[in-house]
């Protein structure tokens, strides 16, 4: 016997990934997919009180899926009468169906595809990989949940009828495709993280939700710049106490209090960055892996007076060559004034 | 699945090439047409007089009225188009690159709407 609180936690941990099979088997189709999900949970609901939790309860849901959309689809194409306008039903038996790989890394793509606008594609990997609600999704962005519906609705419509792929880029492709999957997952920390605006409770959520598709991320891909984002976003989140005084106020970084910084987040972090700095599948370390390295040195440092102020002005120097812009630029200079005085910096 | 390629360049552009450099863009079209042909993604292309050759109808309350134009002042024009078969959008994408024309303009990929018939017109 299991209790509704139990088997409510295991939809939190599973739904991403049966619901990302679940995709597969309806062709790409999302509404479809999210409907069947939800109804797989509302057997589970009423079947695991009575009969007992199935030993792999995530076999089981994928398995109830997969079977009510072979089903919805049969229908379909019956009521139809239209067979061959139906793509095939994938026909795969239901152990090989929960032995792939992983469907979820499909779901990143498709959700990250750059046909779809950035903000439809932020709104589409929160609502299906995060399992954030459209109404939860409209709250930390700011805006109504009428216009966040209508993105999803376009959004999906157009995976659909475009026929965006569902599938893991090819090899040529998937660096380029890695990125932009990346690019999303910092927007969404960097929506938590640097706005002042809005719901304080939220923004803490979308922090700790882009750090948890950043390990997805690293998990699925074992990118070592997917490692350096993972390690910035835990960085920069191990301070989250320290950013802000009793009052609400922004505290800068040297006059925060090292001591109230997130030690385990940032040991997570450090050991991610040796990694991060020497990847095998690029000509360099990328922009957040470097940026990871410096915000480890500042991590790393006992007292803001202690900052290794020489290496993190060279990493900043690697940053400016490899990725310049003019942000890079004056906190390279800064990172120089620091370490040599004002003079050395304005040269 | 169809997609039409909708290709959008400057008529000025192609009008300040040199003989040498649009015989040579012409060339490229000629060897893309080929090799989707072959390819089999290939269903039907074709180049269109310039826009200022263009007339545009519009039928309301019975009336139609016939226009010069379009006169939109935008810098990139429709000029030609290829309509394919492609498998999925990544595939639809990867050909419109190809298309010579996406160097100095921009290609717009369109999937085609598929309806269905009703039973009674079969």
């Amino acid at each position: 016997m299991q209790s509704v609180a139990a088997i409510e936690t295991v939809f939190r941990q599973e739904r991403a990934r049966v619901l990302a099979t679940t995709i597969r088997v309806t062709n790409g189709d999302f509404d479809l997919a999210e409907e069947i999900v939800q109804e797989a949970f509302a057997a589970a609901l009423t079947r695991w009180p009575t009969e007992g939790t199935p030993a792999e309860p995530r076999a089981w849901l994928i398995s109830v899926a997969r079977n009510k959309a072979i089903d919805t689809i049969r229908r379909r194409v019956k009521l139809r009468a239209i067979v061959a306008a139906e793509d095939p039903v994938d026909t795969a038996d239901p152990a090989e169906l929960v032995a792939v790989p992983d469907d979820r890394l499909r779901l990143i793509f498709t959700c990250c595809h750059p046909a779809l606008a950035p903000e439809a594609q932020v709104a589409l990997t929160l609502r299906t990989l995060g399992g954030l609600t459209t109404e939860e999704i409209a709250r930390a962005f700011l805006s109504a949940p009428a216009t966040m519906a209508q993105r999803l609705v376009r959004a999906k419509s157009k995976i659909k009828e475009a026929r965006i792929p569902y599938e893991v880029p090819e090899a040529s492709q998937l660096a380029e495709r890695t990125d932009a999957a990346m690019a999303v997952v910092y927007l969404v920390f960097n929506e938590g993280y640097a706005a002042t605006a809005g719901d304080a409770w939220f923004r803490r959520d979308l922090c700790s939700e882009a750090i948890r598709l950043g390990r997805l991320l690293v998990e699925l891909t074992g990118d070592p710049e997917a490692k350096g984002l993972l390690a910035l976003m835990l960085l920069h989140d191990s301070r989250r106490d320290a950013r802000t005084d009793a009052a609400g106020d922004l505290v800068l970084l040297e006059d925060q209090d090292h001591a109230s910084w997130d030690r385990a987040q940032i040991e997570e972090a450090l050991a991610l960055v040796p990694d991060a700095l020497r990847p095998a599948n690029r000509p360099g370390p990328g922009p957040y892996s470097l940026q990871a390295a410096i915000a480890a040195l500042h991590a790393s440092a006992p007292r803001a007076g202690e900052t290794d102020w020489p290496q993190i002005a060279a990493l900043f120097g690697e940053l400016m060559r490899r990725h310049p812009s003019p942000v890079i630029a004056l906190n390279h200079a800064v990172a120089i004034a620091m370490w040599r005085g004002p003079a050395a910096a304005c040269r | 699945m169809q997609y039409l390629l909708l290709i959008y360049d400057n008529e000025k552009v192609w009008a300040d090439m040199s003989p040498e450099e649009s015989g040579k863009l012409f060339g490229e079209y000629m060897q893309f047409s080929k090799e989707i042909r072959e390819s089999g993604h290939f269903i039907a292309g074709e180049a269109l007089q310039q826009v200022h050759t263009a007339t545009t109808v519009r039928s309301r309350n019975g009336k139609t009225t016939t226009t010069d134009g379009p006169f939109a002042e935008t810098r990139e024009q429709l000029g030609g188009f290829y309509m394919i078969n492609a498998k999925d959008l990544d595939e639809a994408t990867a050909i419109a690159a190809r298309i010579p024309s996406a160097k100095i303009g921009s290609i717009e990929v369109r999937p085609i709407q598929a309806f269905e018939q009703p039973a009674a017109m079969k």
